[in-house]
């Protein structure tokens, strides 16, 4: 009963990480170390709570999972009682949904994205106050990136070519070619993808949230580097106050350094060094999150 | 790929022309029609132009009927509807966050939006260093 339980104790130690990761500040200081805790997170989780589902299960076996499974196989799942075999379906139900949801969300994404550059072929123009960059005939303000494998698209509406001189345009180019670059749309798409699993589990959209937030900041720090600060965050600021007034519900009585703009600006502002222990802590529980639990599946009984 | 952005630009100088019929009031397009069109700017093959009429039949970006021995073509939504669904699937307002597009910045609300405007304006007046 040992290797289920202690990887029942590692998929809990994971949702209790995941769940300070979610409220955690000092991961706006170094948010690709912490983008790359989250996933480790993730992935950890996955592989705990399959294997601790699938560790009962082969509980009759007396050979742990990796080397229980040969055993099943032989014998038809002849040993399993009702509990035995409901761990098992339940093993097998959670990866095969959690698999197809993900590989749902890739097709959906993928469809999207080629009507939105045939789209953007038909509709949008270049303009030289952005080069390189797609222009939207349309008011409102609005920057982002199509990211794609050959080539990623910069798109920017006229709203926002009115809203921003020109160095705060230069900055917000080079964040969203940071996004395209870095392919965070490929870091988002798990994400999006377990939220569409659990959509009642509210744990899962903050992680979602941050995991977002974070990405942000990581664009922006690959900006900074090209570009002052000063000029992306009052961009930022434009962008934000120009934006349609989204319902007030559950964000009322939020401090402003709380508002995940304002939190974004501050930090270009004022950046704080990253301490070292922070990246040495994290660095280290990136690939510790991952081993452990898949360690634990090749454990003998013991 | 020239000749793959060619013909990007094609289907998009052959969609104008249909939005621009569209506009006027005129009835929609035949080959033919399209092809006289463009016959002052560029120098096409017509059967090059119907070529680029049923692509953008079959993307569905244009509606097509029979009229006698020809197809007539009109576009499935004006170029402005084609604006606003981008900007929408950008300004992220359908409901669905979706992991297509990595957002600038994510709506907020009226009392956050007054908090902005006053961090911006004191961003502003400080006196450039």
């Amino acid at each position: 009963m040992t290797g289920p339980a202690l990887l029942a104790v590692a998929a809990l130690l994971t949702v209790l990480g995941a769940q300070g990761l979610s409220k955690a500040r000092w991961t706006w200081r170094t948010p690709r170390i912490a983008i790359g805790l989250w996933q480790a997170l993730g992935l950890g989780w996955g592989i705990a709570t399959i294997g601790a589902l699938l560790g009962v299960a082969l509980l009759p076996y007396h050979r742990g999972i990796v080397h229980g499974v040969p055993g099943l196989v032989a014998d038809n799942a002849a040993r399993l009682d009702v509990v035995h075999m409901g761990a098992l379906l339940a093993a097998v139900a959670l990866t095969f949904v959690l698999l197809t949801m993900l590989a749902t969300a890739v097709v959906r994404v993928v469809r999207a994205r080629r009507r939105h550059r045939a789209l953007l072929a038909l509709v949008a123009r270049g303009d030289s106050a952005a080069p390189d960059a797609l222009v939207l005939d349309h008011p409102g303000a609005a920057a982002y990136c199509v990211p794609g494998v050959r080539s990623s698209k910069v798109v920017v509406s006229a709203g926002t070519l009115a809203l921003l001189d020109d160095k705060e345009l230069a900055a917000v180019l080079a964040h969203e070619r940071a996004h395209a670059r870095e392919r965070h749309d490929l870091v988002l798409l798990p994400f999006y993808s377990l939220r569409q699993v659990f959509p009642q589990i509210r744990l899962v959209g903050r992680c979602l949230d941050a995991v977002e937030l974070l990405i942000e900041m990581a664009a922006d720090d690959r900006a900074r580097r090209h570009r002052p600060a000063k000029e992306l965050a009052t961009a930022l600021l434009r962008f934000a106050a120009a934006r349609p007034a989204a319902a007030p519900s559950g964000t009322l009585g939020v401090a402003a350094a709380d508002i995940p703009v304002m939190a974004r600006v501050n930090r270009l502002l004022r950046p704080e060094p990253q301490p070292r222990r922070i990246r040495v802590a994290a660095s280290v529980a990136i690939p510790v999150a991952i081993v452990i639990p898949a360690l634990l599946w090749t454990l003998p009984p013991f | 790929m020239d000749g793959v952005k060619g013909l990007g630009e094609l289907e998009r100088t052959v969609m104008e022309v249909c939005w621009a019929r569209e506009e006027a009031g005129v009835v929609p397009a035949t080959a033919r029609d399209v092809s006289r069109a463009l016959a002052d700017e560029r120098d096409l093959a017509h059967t090059t132009v119907m070529t680029v009429l049923d692509r953008l039949a079959k993307k569905g970006f244009l509606d097509r009927e029979r009229d006698g021995r020809a197809w007539r073509y009109r576009p499935s939504a004006s170029r402005e509807g084609y604006v606003t669904e981008l900007m929408l699937g950008a300004l992220n307002e359908t409901g669905d966050r979706d992991a297509a597009l990595a957002h600038f910045v994510r709506s907020v609300s009226q009392d956050e939006i007054d908090a902005l405007r006053q961090a911006l304006d004191e961003l502003t007046q400080e006196p450039p260093a």
